[in-house]
């Protein structure tokens, strides 16, 4: 029988019909993922069986019963476990503590070792193993994510919701959480998994349901659709998933790092004494658990961070101390992993974000005075040719959706054409079509003869750009190999520190 | 137009409410609120002379507003305009009563001159370089720096080296090649007002139309995103509260030359605070000071009339003030009320459609 059965149901906000004719049938014990773009209404459909939406039209079957549930509450009641993309724990609780915060028993004493130990049972008895009296805010986020799913079941989910689970994710945590999922489905939960990863909903889910424009418009089970077929569901045109690579043509060195080390805020060591090169016309790649010193190398070499040893040299010239505006004017382009924090001006328009690293020179200004005609006119110009929706370069970029915000950022960097470019996951967060585009720009640059540093957690991304591919590991670059020579099994060994500098071919 | 319009909406409903809340709490105290309003605004635009004393009244706010809301552009909160203004004012007087020789085109461009880098220095270098080097937080330096300002300028007359000779605590007036002339006869209105009027255009260009203003601006909405831009966050940290320490230094300056020619020991122009409030209620565009400003100036001039003829205590407008305060601080209070009606309208329009 089926535990969760929707029909028809549609959501309208003002102009925008967000869902419509949605139709979704989930079994007991199974994994069912629902797979769609960015503002395919994954989202909102999430948000009205979890009871943050109301629905204009359509139906909720659960557990037998229609439901219409008029807030969150009701929902966690009948039994609808949602862990959401940004996690509702209390950093400054412990695990146990945030499990059973609300549901305690009202106005008592919270017994800490009563919930401790029933936390810890439950934990292990799903397989999710967890030290109930740590605090939240000192596990890492795949820990984090544990404790949403453990306190989802908690509340006693009879189907748990799983939005964009991986986003946060490291490789080897996504793993961890497959089997989790897989432990679950045995346990007779079944599970609706938001993604839009092909390859991650191919190897969890039993079935897939794909969304565009607000509606369901394909389902089958998992082994009867080819990720081509999934792609062109989701884009609604043909998809090229391998973007191909013209053969490699290695020139002068273009960025050279020698014997670099630096410190993070709190002076802890976090690259150590490394040297790597990167020359024209190639994308080297540099692939690593998060948190193994990427960061703070890339702003090392983008001059945000204070190098304590060794040295950057671009196109042979020492730029060790030169300050980030000398770096741009030298040919730095750089894409920065948090996009709202570093990379863009939310309130600022389109326009004034695309002249954000050198607003100073012309065309952009001339002796001070802002050239707001060239400015837009190049904006118009970058909006058509990176795609940025919608075409408004007066709009500011905090109203754009995330990946266009990326396109903004992308298109500010490769306009220039910059000698170098560093882009630190370039992708993150966004769908099929939009990583195709960025992948194709990346290239394109690369074919130009430009160098680029790519910085990736994701090692198919890796795997599908980088002429060479470096590991990192705790500061350490442990391991370089030509792309096409090295397995993913064999990078994922290094990436976790099992593989030393000798072993690995150069 | 239609963004102008947008973002005058919310001062609007602010001062509205301010306005009528005022009038229901003289209601309550059996006062006539109509004809309270009426006194007042007779008070503050009745005749020539009385729309020449609120416009005085407005040009040091004007100048005053105007640096905060440099700062606050820049992300940054000068709380301690009211000691850049008594720095200027200082200085002005200084240079006014001295060099009596000096022609007036010289004499009065020195003297504001020597305002504004009194108020630059006060409550931009000093504070700004605190903080691009040691982090103390601006609130805290310019306010201190602020105490600092209000009682050297009591020491200055209290027997200090600006006394003038005698017993009275009081400076010598400035001579008259520093005056600024008086445009409006009997009133206080001086030429002032030109120089005011001036900084408001010089500040809406600043901001919007050079690329300075835009590196300010960026750094005050998001540092990071500035860093990475490759502007040094740190200068313009000090920039930015030297400017707004130039404004303010500079009304000092223009109110002494002005109208009060010389400093006495009554200090308390209260400008530099009622200008944050302006500059909240312009949500920091030049030309909605120059509205605000007013408003305020308006609301104090012709608060005596208010009190003479309906009898309600001139103390009624500090009660609006505070009121308008409170809902421009709460503007998100409108925008969540404005949400909820269009919501419910979309909803409902939304439904019929559905239906039919």
């Amino acid at each position: 029988m089926a535990l969760l059965e929707i029909v028809g149901l549609r959501k309208v906000f003002g102009q925008v019909v967000a869902n419509d004719h949605v139709n979704l049938t989930i079994q007991s014990g199974e994994t069912h993922a629902i797979l769609g773009e960015n503002g395919a209404g994954k989202s909102t459909l999430i948000k009205m069986i979890s009871g943050l939406y109301k629905p204009d039209a359509g139906t909720i079957l659960f557990d037998g019963t229609l439901r219409n549930f008029s807030n969150p509450r009701e929902a966690i009641v009948a039994g609808i476990g949602v862990v959401h993309q940004h996690f509702m724990l209390i950093p400054a609780l412990t695990v146990a503590e945030n499990v059973v915060l609300g549901i305690h028993g009202g106005w008592g004493r919270y017994d800490r070792k009563r919930a401790e130990e029933q936390v810890r049972k439950l934990s292990e008895e799903v397989g999710l193993p967890l030290d109930p009296s740590r605090k939240v805010e000192d596990l890492p986020v795949g820990m984090q994510q544990r404790v949403e799913i453990v306190k989802a079941l908690y509340r006693q989910a009879k189907l748990l919701v799983l939005d964009e689970p991986t986003a946060v994710l490291t490789p080897q945590e996504t793993e961890d959480l497959f089997e989790v999922v897989h432990h679950l489905n045995q346990e007779g939960i079944p599970v609706i998994f938001i993604s839009h990863k092909l390859d991650e909903v191919r190897a969890v889910a039993h079935k897939i349901t794909v969304m565009r424009a607000g509606k369901t418009v394909f389902e089958s089970p998992v082994g009867s659709a080819s990720a081509e077929q999934l792609a062109y569901w989701m884009v609604g045109r043909d998809v090229v998933l391998q973007t191909r690579r013209d053969a490699v043509q290695s020139g002068a060195t273009v960025l050279s790092v020698n014997d670099l080390t630096v410190f993070d805020d709190r002076h802890t060591k976090k690259v150590d004494n490394m040297s790597f090169a990167v020359k024209e016309g190639e994308i080297f790649g540099l692939a690593g658990v998060d948190g193994n010193g990427q960061t703070e190398l890339v702003e090392a070499i983008t001059g945000l961070r204070k190098l304590a040893h060794g040295s950057v040299h671009l196109q042979g010239k020492d730029i060790s101390h030169s300050s980030v505006a000398k770096r741009i004017e030298q040919g730095i382009g750089y894409i920065p992993q948090d996009r709202q924090r570093d990379g863009l001006v939310l309130p600022f328009s389109i326009a004034d974000n695309l002249q954000l690293r050198e607003v100073s020179t012309a065309p952009f200004s001339k002796r001070g005075w802002l050239q707001k005609r060239a400015a837009k006119k190049h904006a118009q110009k970058l909006v058509e040719e990176f795609d940025i929706r919608p075409r408004d370069v007066d709009l500011p970029v905090g109203d754009l959706s995330g990946g266009n915000q990326q396109k903004v950022i992308l298109a500010r960097e490769m306009a220039r054409h910059p000698m170098l470019l560093v882009a630190v996951q370039p992708t993150r967060g966004l769908d099929v079509g939009a990583i195709e585009g960025i992948h194709k720009h990346l290239l394109a640059l690369r074919s130009e003869g430009r160098s680029i540093l790519l910085v990736s957690l994701e090692l198919d991304e890796i795997l599908t750009l980088s002429d060479r591919i470096g590991v990192m590991h705790a500061g350490h670059l442990v391991a370089v190999y030509n792309n096409g020579e090295v397995s993913r099994e064999e990078l994922g060994l290094a990436m976790t520190g099992e593989i030393t500098a000798k072993e690995a071919g150069a | 137009m239609k963004k102008l319009f947008k973002s005058l909406s919310l001062p609007l409903y602010a001062v509205i409410t301010g306005l009528v809340l005022g009038a229901i709490i003289m209601a309550i105290a059996k006062y006539n609120p109509w004809s309270a309003y009426g006194s007042l605004f007779a008070g503050a635009f009745g005749n020539p002379i009385a729309i020449g004393n609120t416009l005085a009244g407005a040009i040091p706010l004007m100048l005053t507003a105007l640096g905060i809301a440099v700062a606050f552009r820049t992300g940054l909160f000068n709380i301690g305009a009211e000691g850049q203004y008594w720095v200027g004012a200082m200085a002005a007087v200084f240079i006014g009563y001295n060099f009596a020789s000096m022609p007036w085109y010289f004499h009065i461009p020195l003297a504001l001159i020597a305002a504004m880098v009194a108020g630059g220095l006060w409550g931009g270098v000093i504070p700004g370089l605190a903080k691009a080097w040691v982090g103390a937080h601006e609130v805290i330096t310019t306010m201190m720096m602020s105490y600092i300002a209000i009682l050297l300028a009591h020491y200055m007359v209290e027997k200090g080296p600006m006394m003038q000779q005698g017993f009275v605590p009081q400076s010598p007036p400035i001579t008259a090649s520093a005056t600024l002339p008086t445009i409006l006869t009997n009133s206080n209105l001086s030429a002032g007002l030109y120089i005011a009027l001036a900084a408001v255009v010089v500040v809406q260009i600043l901001l919007f139309y050079t690329s300075f203003g835009y590196k300010l601006r960026a750094v005050g909405h998001n540092g990071f995103a500035a860093r990475y831009g490759g502007l040094p966050v740190a200068l313009y940290t000090v920039l930015s509260l030297g400017i707004s320490g130039v404004l303010a230094g500079l009304a000092g300056g223009v109110q002494f030359l002005g109208v009060d020619y010389q400093l006495t020991d009554t200090f308390q122009s209260g400008y530099g605070y009622t200008a944050i409030v302006v500059a909240l209620l312009a949500r920091n565009n030049p030309f909605g000071i120059v509205l605000a400003s007013i408003f305020f100036s308006a609301l104090s001039s012709g608060s005596q009339m208010m009190q003479i003829t309906s009898g309600v205590s001139a103390n009624m407008t500090d009660v609006i003030t505070g009121i308008i305060i409170f809902f421009v601080a709460a503007d998100r209070l409108y925008a969540y009320i404005l949400r909820t009606l269009r919501k419910k309208q979309v909803v409902a329009v939304a439904r019929k459609e559905v239906q039919s």
